[in-house]
């Protein structure tokens, strides 16, 4: 049987394409402004790319935050669901799975089997989101992939002030004004999105193992700060941000095409009384 | 090469006025208020607790620097100079950078006692939106703070996020109110709340060939509705004022003034005189003025001292 799985998140979409348990390809590329298209773009050069057509793949499975707008799916998933089967199949020994995207912070407890227990999500607030990150990469004027690695070399932990990722930018100019090294501001950022992450994490109950996905688990830095913010070690896969592709092609397999999962939409107080 | 002039769509003008009914030799006590915020300035001068002058100006990276420029700008022409001040309260964000001042308070209190002075004394609900956070405070007669709820945390229902909308579509802020109205029909409000995420769905929009007014009316009522949230927590009683730059946007007051059922209330100061004026007058000296009321009261109570060189 050969599957596909789509995931088409805030930024990226991903396609993975499997027969019999063994990928066939993979492919990722930005999701752009029209998502359906790209989409649709980027599953047709994957099938290309092993010289296959639509009509050879047995069932298609779509999920991500634009996961809807699939409309040659046979299903779609919620993305928990989707983490959830992709995580345990890397990662059997995963009943915590923490996913940051481009738009979403999510935090999903599963079962031994891949199912999902509770699951929470910030999908308002860019704090806490993989734009947190990009937009402070670009106020300390490097790309998120140096910010990254720089950030394991501060020797220095500054509080960021800013819980918010428009007042963040601000702030990241400051310390820059203060004279902060950029490894020391570099670090301050992950350290503010991994307690913003955290409390997301929290909400859901934490178990061992804990794995993180997601285009964010490429960033060593954030990771590093996420394991001192829990308190506990943190696994992340190869290639994180297919693991929700992944999971498509899971559900695929096991023929599941649709599914409901409630999740606890987790929202900053942002307003203070005072007397 | 072809230099372009970079325009600023983001702040306001900057705007000063003098009392020419006061002559300012026969005074007896002279007070000034200096609120330095996180993008402008106000600073006022009041002459036995009348307003005398004030100047609402642009915070530069110095704040000592700013407050003093915003000094300077309402005294211009009046021969005033910092020596005949009797007392000087600074405020707001950068309030402990203002190096004329004896002494500093929350801009919460502020506000409080300068809607008091500018809408009179029936406000019960004064709601001041500043450059980065907003603040709905419940007052009583004397334009004391009974208490309040303030954002300060999120730039959505900041006037921040009013700036980077400014910004992103290329439209001056103070236009954004009026264009925001020529539409044919209101559209549906800005589903993000996160500024961050407003503005992807306004470049989705904008990209969609949505009219820009259309879309200033989108954004307009997006903020509305993340301000109402926070008056809602407070509960509004009238009479319900606005101060601070928001208050300058019909934009965000129209649709404000509809979604609580309640109008706001006209400047009861505001003198006949100043309607004939080319520049209205600006709330957003609302700050300033109550600290320079403040600075007259402790005058009289014998709570502070006069620094008067001359």
């Amino acid at each position: 049987m050969i599957v596909a799985g789509i995931d088409v998140g805030g930024k990226n979409v991903h396609v993975v394409i499997a027969k019999d348990g063994n990928i066939l390809a993979k492919a990722g590329a930005p999701s752009g402004i029209n998502k359906a298209e790209a989409a649709e773009k980027l599953y047709d050069e994957t099938l290309k790319s092993v010289e296959l057509k639509r009509e050879d793949i047995n069932r298609v499975v779509a999920t991500g935050s634009s996961g809807s707008r699939v409309a040659f799916a046979d299903g779609v998933i919620p993305d928990a669901t989707a983490d959830a089967r992709g995580v345990i199949k890397l990662i059997p020994s995963a009943r915590t799975v923490i996913d940051v995207g481009a738009e979403e912070g999510r935090a999903i407890r599963i079962t031994q089997e891949g199912k999902v227990l509770d699951f929470a999500i910030n999908e308002r607030c860019a704090a806490g989101t993989g734009t947190f990150v990009e937009s402070m990469a670009r106020a300390l004027e490097i790309p998120v992939e140096e910010m990254a690695k720089i950030s394991l070399q501060s020797t220095k932990s500054i509080p960021m002030n800013a819980q918010c990722a428009v007042f963040g930018e601000s702030e990241v100019v400051s310390l820059i004004h203060q004279k902060n090294s950029k490894q020391d501001i570099a670090r301050a950022v992950h350290d503010a999105i991994a307690g913003r992450i955290g409390s997301v994490a929290r909400i859901v109950g934490l178990e061992n193992d804990v794995v993180m996905v997601g285009g964010v688990a490429n960033n060593v830095g954030f990771v590093d700060s996420l394991k001192r913010e829990l308190d506990m070690d943190v696994k992340v896969p190869d290639s994180p941000d297919y693991v929700g592709a992944l999971g498509a092609v899971e559900a695929a397999v096991a023929g599941i095409t649709v599914e409901k999962v409630e999740a606890r939409v987790v929202e900053k107080e942002t307003i203070e009384e005072g007397m | 090469m072809v230099e372009v002039e970079k325009v600023e769509y983001w702040r306001w003008p900057e705007t000063s006025w003098i009392n020419p009914d006061i002559d300012w030799q026969t005074g007896k006590v002279i007070t000034a208020g200096i609120d330095v915020g996180s993008v402008s300035s106000q600073a006022v001068v009041m002459i036995d607790n009348e307003l005398f002058a004030y100047s609402s100006t642009r915070t530069g990276s110095d704040s000592p620097e700013s407050a003093r420029k915003c000094l300077n700008m309402a005294l211009v022409g009046s021969h005033m100079t910092e020596d005949n001040i009797d007392y000087c309260i600074g405020t707001g964000y950068g309030r402990v950078n203002v190096p004329m001042a004896q002494q500093t308070l929350t801009e919460i209190a502020c506000h409080a006692r300068g809607a008091n002075f500018m809408y009179g004394p029936e406000i019960r609900t004064v709601m001041d939106m500043g450059g980065q956070d907003c603040k709905a405070i419940r007052t009583d007669e004397r334009g004391r703070v009974v208490k309040f709820m303030m954002n300060d945390k999120c730039a959505a229902g900041t006037g921040r996020g009013m700036e980077v909308f400014a910004d992103l579509i290329g439209v001056p802020v103070w236009e954004i109110g009026e264009r925001s109205f020529q539409i044919d029909k209101e559209p549906e409000r800005i589903s993000s709340t996160c500024v961050v995420f407003a503005k992807s769905e306004v470049v989705s929009l904008l990209q969609e060939g949505v009219p820009e007014n259309e879309v200033m009316a989108a954004y307009c009522a997006a903020m509305t509705h993340r301000i109402t949230e926070l008056l809602n927590r407070l509960g509004v009683e009238e009479k319900f004022a606005i101060t601070g730059g928001i208050a300058k946007n019909i934009g965000i007051v129209k649709r404000l003034e509809k979604e609580i059922g309640i109008t706001t209330a006209e400047l009861s100061w505001y003198d006949a005189k100043m309607r004939d004026k080319e520049l209205p007058f600006d709330t957003q000296i609302a700050g300033a003025i109550g600290a320079a009321l403040f600075a007259a009261a402790m005058l009289e109570r014998g709570r502070a001292k006069s620094v008067r060189k001359a």
